[in-house]
């Protein structure tokens, strides 16, 4: 269900007007798209037929989803739901296994008298297209981030060491995180000399990493493409999030500290 | 070479993602959130349920159900906040939901 609403935003996203870097890349798709077709497949004319148009690429893009789905679903599932496993596992290649099967099999109905199906075609022109043109055929690097390493400062502090190593892997600025941080966690904080985030009260590590999760979804990821690759930038005090690959802009919700209960000890 | 851009009208939402948000404009949202205190204990906070309803009674019930104390604080931008001693952030979320007080997706549960 979800999936289907993002595929529906990124066809949208994708025929939105306003962006002149997007028509960029269409054009290079149609330009370059049957050229290589025409050069790689020698023995299947029929997929020269199929050249990218501008009408036909939104449709692609969600078939090329669907296709990925079951490989990936169980990475996704293990991203998203189970928070404690370690970020680091995730990052490994699937894409290589995915790549390694395809390749083996690559034409399964060559020899044979039947006709192919639309899958391994459709198989055929993302292996033609991750050859010649990695970008277009929308395997992500995935960004690997490492997991928060947390100390104990006395009973009452917890240092978070590698505070500033994340927000250089997620491109914001520690200012931002802090702030987002301290107020998810209720709390308050400061960087130490050795720019570390010293904050008040007890949290493991993994209280860190569910609220960098929710900071990533909120504030890093694009919601067309799930490129962590954007830019935030305020203007006019309100805070954009704008994509570095597909070009969607969006507004993000400034960090609100909320109520905050007086928790120090009473006088008496 | 003309290139048309033509919107096909679909399912999609264009303002969904702004009722999502609380920019201003959007529907109000229910925050609850956890704070530590000394040593292991820690506060629920409950901010932005709608002026009309009655804290108190809403209080006492939520004291009564989760067998913790808390009370109603005033803050002055905020309006009526409760508070309630542990983490009760689900039961208080379950609760709001139960009572037909809050929508699911207008609470949003802060915290780690
Ligand atoms: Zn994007």
């Amino acid at each position: 269900m979800a999936d289907e609403i993002n595929e529906i935003r990124e066809e949208q996203e994708q025929l939105a007007p306003f962006d002149p870097s997007k028509k960029k890349k269409k054009k290079k798709v149609v330009i370059q798209e049957p050229v290589e077709d025409l050069a790689e497949s020698s023995q299947t004319e029929k997929s020269d037929s199929l050249p990218v148009n501008d009408g036909l690429e939104s449709s692609f893009t969600g078939m090329k989803k669907k296709k990925k789905k079951p490989t990936e679903s169980s990475l996704l599932n293990n991203e998203s739901v189970d928070a404690g496993e370690d970020l680091d596992e995730i990052a490994n290649d699937e894409q290589e296994g995915e790549e390694g099967i395809v390749l083996q099999q690559r034409y399964p109905w060559e020899g044979s008298e039947r006709d192919y199906i639309y899958d391994e075609l459709l198989g055929r022109v993302f292996n033609i297209l991750r050859e010649n043109n990695p970008e277009l055929a929308g395997d992500r690097r995935r960004t690997v981030m490492r997991p928060p390493q947390v100390l104990r400062e006395g009973t009452k502090k917890t240092v978070f060491v590698n505070f500033m190593d994340l927000c250089k892997t997620m491109h914001r600025q520690p200012d931002h995180v802090m702030q987002y941080l301290l107020a998810e966690l209720g709390t308050s904080g400061s960087l130490d000399g050795q720019q570390r985030l010293v904050v008040k009260g007890r949290f493991a590590p993994k209280n860190f990493e569910g609220i960098l999760r929710r900071y990533i979804t909120d504030y890093v990821i694009c919601l067309g493409c799930k490129s962590p690759d954007t830019i935030l930038s305020k203007e006019n005090r309100l805070f954009f999030l704008r994509c570095e690959k597909c070009g969607s802009q969006r507004s993000v919700a400034p960090i609100k500290t909320g109520f905050v209960a007086r928790v120090s000890r009473r006088k008496t | 070479m003309v290139e048309l851009d033509i919107q096909i009208p679909s399912a999609y939402d264009p303002f969904a993602e702004a009722k999502d948000s609380d920019a201003p404009g959007a529907k109000e949202n229910i925050h609850i959130r956890i704070q530590q205190r000394n040593g292991k204990k820690s506060l629920t906070t409950v901010q932005g349920l709608k002026k009309e309803y009655s804290y108190e009674r809403i209080l006492k019930d939520l004291k009564k159900d989760f067998c913790c104390n808390g009370n109603v604080v005033q803050d002055k931008e905020l309006g009526k906040i409760i508070q309630l001693q542990g983490d009760q952030r689900k039961k208080v979320s379950q609760f709001l939901v139960q009572t037909g007080i809050a929508k699911k997706d207008q609470i949003k549960i802060h915290g780690f």
